[in-house]
């Protein structure tokens, strides 16, 4: 038992408990709370995956920016009605558990009967060097340089567009 | 990061994928319909991490950057958009949003 297991199986337990927790909760800002939680766990696994830029996007921007605009929005909406829409139909939710149980048998089986994961050695330099800042730039400003420029005009295009959408007065 | 098995991680991302699953289909309210599609991004992004570090090259990574723009991109857009909705039903259930229900 050394160290790197102890924290991978409490970043774990963390995020699938807040993940489950975030589902049931009858209260849309309790959920968004413990959906931050399970972003935070997420970057703590990324770092002991030495993916060190990925986690520290991740709480920038998923923890910070994405949502807080969650939370506004849920400020801005009326939310009194939350609990009459928690679902009651109990054959909905039988039939979406089963499904979800289902895809999750099916994606066990794959990870583990047909996986060409053990032959997979792991290599430790390699991944903490694959996962530095430095090498994520160099990549992402030389071979990716296209989609990077798409990305930023996506977001241009996002930004306008939220705006006009969100406008009082929508023609 | 070696002492951990691969699998234990693909097994974590698949289990909040199926979360974020049940969620969609469970949940009435879009917004939070909508945090339980960004948990499913954040499973998908736990999976390409896993891979690219066991392999130890950085391109999983980039797409994680590329998958976390448009995650941002689409949550931005979709909010507006169920902003909108509210200003004309004055709800945010989905089920009372069938209007294109056939």
């Amino acid at each position: 038992m050394n160290i790197q297991l102890i924290l991978f199986i409490v970043l774990a337990a963390v995020a699938a408990v807040t993940s489950v927790m975030m589902v049931t909760r009858k209260n849309a800002v309790i959920s968004a709370v413990f959906l931050v939680l399970n972003f935070f766990s997420l970057a703590g696994l990324y770092l002991l995956l030495n993916a060190q830029f990925i986690a520290v996007v991740q709480v920038i921007v998923y923890a910070g920016a994405i949502m807080v605009l969650f939370l506004f929005v849920l400020m801005l909406l009326n939310t009194e009605t939350e609990h009459k829409l928690f679902i009651d139909k109990k054959g909905i939710k039988f039939f979406a558990v089963l499904v979800s149980v289902f895809v999750f048998i099916e994606l066990a089986y794959l990870i583990f009967r047909g996986s060409p994961s053990r032959t997979l050695t792991p290599n430790e330099i390699a991944s903490v060097n694959s996962g530095t800042i430095q090498s994520i730039g160099q990549q992402l400003y030389t071979n990716y340089i296209i989609p990077f420029e798409v990305a930023g005009f996506l977001l241009l295009a996002t930004t306008i567009g939220a705006m006009v959408l969100a406008k009082k007065k929508f023609e | 990061m070696s002492s951990v098995p691969m699998e234990y991680y693909l097994i974590l991302s698949a289990f909040m994928f199926c979360v974020g699953v049940a969620g969609v289909l469970i949940r009435r309210n879009a917004i939070i319909v909508f945090m339980c599609i960004e948990l499913m991004l954040n499973s998908a992004n736990l999976t390409l991490v896993t891979f690219s570090s066991y392999l130890g090259n950085s391109i999983g990574q980039i797409f994680v950057f590329f998958v976390m723009t448009v995650a941002a991109a689409e949550a931005a857009a979709g909010l507006a958009i169920i902003i909108a909705i509210f200003r004309n039903k004055k709800t945010v259930n989905i089920d009372e949003i069938n209007i294109f229900k056939w």
